[in-house]
């Protein structure tokens, strides 16, 4: 169990609202080519294992598996997809080279969330069937070219609430988590409106970020409420983009003769799906980041680490797992926030890339978004964003809505 | 002994259970829960398959070339997997091909049984590298005539119901030497 588990390539496309140029399969294979080029390696001999994570609904295919080995290189090698957000793919792939099986693997996450023309009927299907889906109601969307056609015949389909007004997209949920949150630790919705602030501006010094924006506290507040603390800009809008990791064991890449940035240590974790027995707390980012503090030997987190990317969907969201994973008290970091702790020239910067709510909600990949941001601080090639002498950077991801799942990743530089 | 010839007894291999008729669900006597799914996409398609389709309209079939592997794909696309590298040079295929393998498929969509077959199979291109080509129909010949390795010729809609589609080609039919 000595092994030590290094990431050796990077790779990402540009991330943008659409990319009708491009097939899904062609944004994978620029990606993990360029991870692989990044790497010195040649996936058809020198990587011993692929790892691919997607979800089926986003994508349109049944079993997406067996759509991904062509573009990453995996034909009739060890290919598998993990059904998670793209962090869970560096977890499988440390533990994969721990056992000594395999030396190098790659691991893909991407996101075509434009090739989706219904993404609210579709997040609302992971909803539970029985209790929480007839609340919610069929989500209103406009009428685009090919939706069905009903008719006296054929009525719409509605369970439950018959009445229009009455539907709900399936965002309210993180409505219901903000107006908690906001209770709970004091903190103002201005204060949320002010992550939205930092992070876009963060974006614009990221070349790849698609929603970089100047704009101010009263912009974000006079945006439209959407489901009430939340208002239109608290939210990540979608984004399309695929990102690549190659990971090794330290022998490998020493021989490789690459920059060494070793993952030191991962954890993940999920909580219950019951909407009302489940905490709102994100508890699942504080177990995660508990396990992997302990697998890195870290025993406090806020004066170890040295820059951070956590899940920013939605506004509230990246001070709420700040808390939760302790790299603030709790109730602190709205306050961390207004003293400029969390920018890029701060004392513990976090989403220096822009975040989801500057580059985009990019979907499973973005947990793979966050991680490449803090290997290339490690590294040390962020350009006018880098943060001098990071040594030790954290990457969180939560997946999304209405999941309480999320898992956490601990980069340190060799 | 006895006690084996007891349990054998008293757990009989087949228990008729309650069916269950449409009408029970229409009369809601049984408890269900219903939700139709509207999950729509539409997936760009990027340039290899775009420019395929684009052809298909034109009733032509192109491939494209792996000059590292010297493989002419088709389908194409824009990248190789077996070398990874990308693919480069278009070329344009013949409309004839052989079937690599078929069947006869006697149930339709809705596993209904149909009296006569859905002729089926897989067609190598011809102008493409061997096991290069895609899968279609096959018509104008009796299901006994269907054979491996036969010759077939592509069968086209009018031009003027062409829409850019796998289905622009009707479906293959035997090909004799000499006839275009
Ligand atoms: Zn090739």
């Amino acid at each position: 169990m000595s092994r030590k588990v290094c990431v050796i390539g990077i790779g990402h496309t540009d991330f943008n609202s659409m990319t009708p140029d491009m097939q899904w399969k062609e944004i994978m294979y620029e990606a993990c080519q360029k991870s692989y080029v990044d790497a010195g390696v040649d996936p058809r001999k020198d990587i011993d294992s692929f790892i691919t994570c997607a979800e089926d609904y986003w994508e349109g295919f049944s079993i997406f598996d067996e759509f991904v080995p062509d573009q990453i290189g995996a034909v009739l090698r060890p290919c598998c997809t993990v059904c998670g957000d793209g962090i869970y793919g560096l977890g499988n792939a440390y533990m994969q080279i721990k056992t000594g099986i395999v030396d190098v693997v790659a691991v893909e996450a991407h996101s075509k969330a434009s090739d989706m023309l219904t993404y609210g009927d579709i997040v609302l299907f992971a909803y539970d069937p029985i209790f929480e889906r007839p609340i919610s109601g069929p989500v209103e969307r406009p009428n685009y070219a090919g939706s069905p056609s009903y008719s006296k015949e054929r009525p719409k389909p509605l369970v439950g609430s018959t009445d229009e007004k009455e539907r709900i997209h399936p965002y309210f949920l993180a409505g219901l988590e903000m107006q908690h949150y906001l209770r709970k630790t004091n903190t103002t919705e201005e204060q949320c409106a002010s992550v939205v602030v930092k992070n876009k501006k963060n974006a614009f010094n990221n070349p790849y970020a698609d929603y970089e924006a100047k704009i101010s506290v009263d912009d974000v507040m006079s945006s439209e409420y959407l489901f009430k603390p939340i208002k239109r800009l608290d939210i990540s809008p979608n984004v399309d983009g695929a990102v690549s990791f190659v990971l090794a064991d330290e022998k490998t890449a020493k021989n490789l003769g690459v920059e060494l940035i070793y993952l030191s240590g991962f954890g993940w974790s999920s909580e219950t799906p019951w909407l009302s027995t489940r905490g709102m707390d994100a508890a699942y980012a504080t177990k995660a980041a508990k396990m992997a503090y302990k697998m890195a030997g870290i025993l406090q987190p806020r004066k170890e680490i040295d820059i951070a990317e956590v899940d920013d969907r939605f506004s509230y969201k990246e001070l709420q797992h700040l808390e939760a994973m302790g790299l603030a008290r709790p109730g602190e970091a709205a306050q961390m926030l207004e003293e400029g702790v969390l920018d890029v020239k701060g004392s513990f910067p976090t989403n220096t890339s822009g975040g989801s709510l500057g580059v985009g909600n990019s979907l499973e990949a973005t947990g793979l978004q966050k991680s490449l941001e803090i290997v290339t601080q490690l590294r040390g090639y962020a350009g006018k964003r880098q943060v001098p002498g990071a040594e030790i950077g954290i990457a969180q991801a939560w997946r999304g809505i209405p999941s309480g799942s999320g898992a956490v990743a601990i980069f340190k530089r060799g | 002994m006895t006690e084996k010839k007891e349990q054998k007894e008293s757990y009989p291999k087949y228990a008729p259970g309650t069916h269950v008729h449409d009408k029970d669900i229409y009369e809601r006597k049984i408890t269900y829960t219903w939700w139709e799914p509207e999950v729509q996409y539409s997936w760009s398609l990027g340039p290899a398959m775009s420019r395929f389709l684009q052809e298909l309209k034109a009733g032509k079939i192109i491939g494209i070339k792996c000059n590292r592997c010297r493989r002419v794909i088709v389908p194409p696309r824009m990248f190789c997997e077996y070398c990874y590298g990308p693919t480069s040079d278009w070329v344009y295929l013949k409309d004839t091909g052989t079937v690599e393998t078929f069947s006869l498929s006697y149930l339709d969509a809705d596993a209904r049984r149909i009296e006569e077959p859905i002729l089926i199979g897989v067609i190598s291109i011809d102008g493409a590298s061997p096991k290069h080509g895609f899968m279609h129909y096959f018509g104008e010949m009796k299901p006994e005539e269907l054979k491996i390795g036969m010759k077939v010729k592509a069968v086209w809609k009018p031009e003027n119901e062409r829409e850019g589609s796998i289905t622009d080609i009707k479906y293959f039919k035997p090909f004799r030497g000499g006839e275009e």
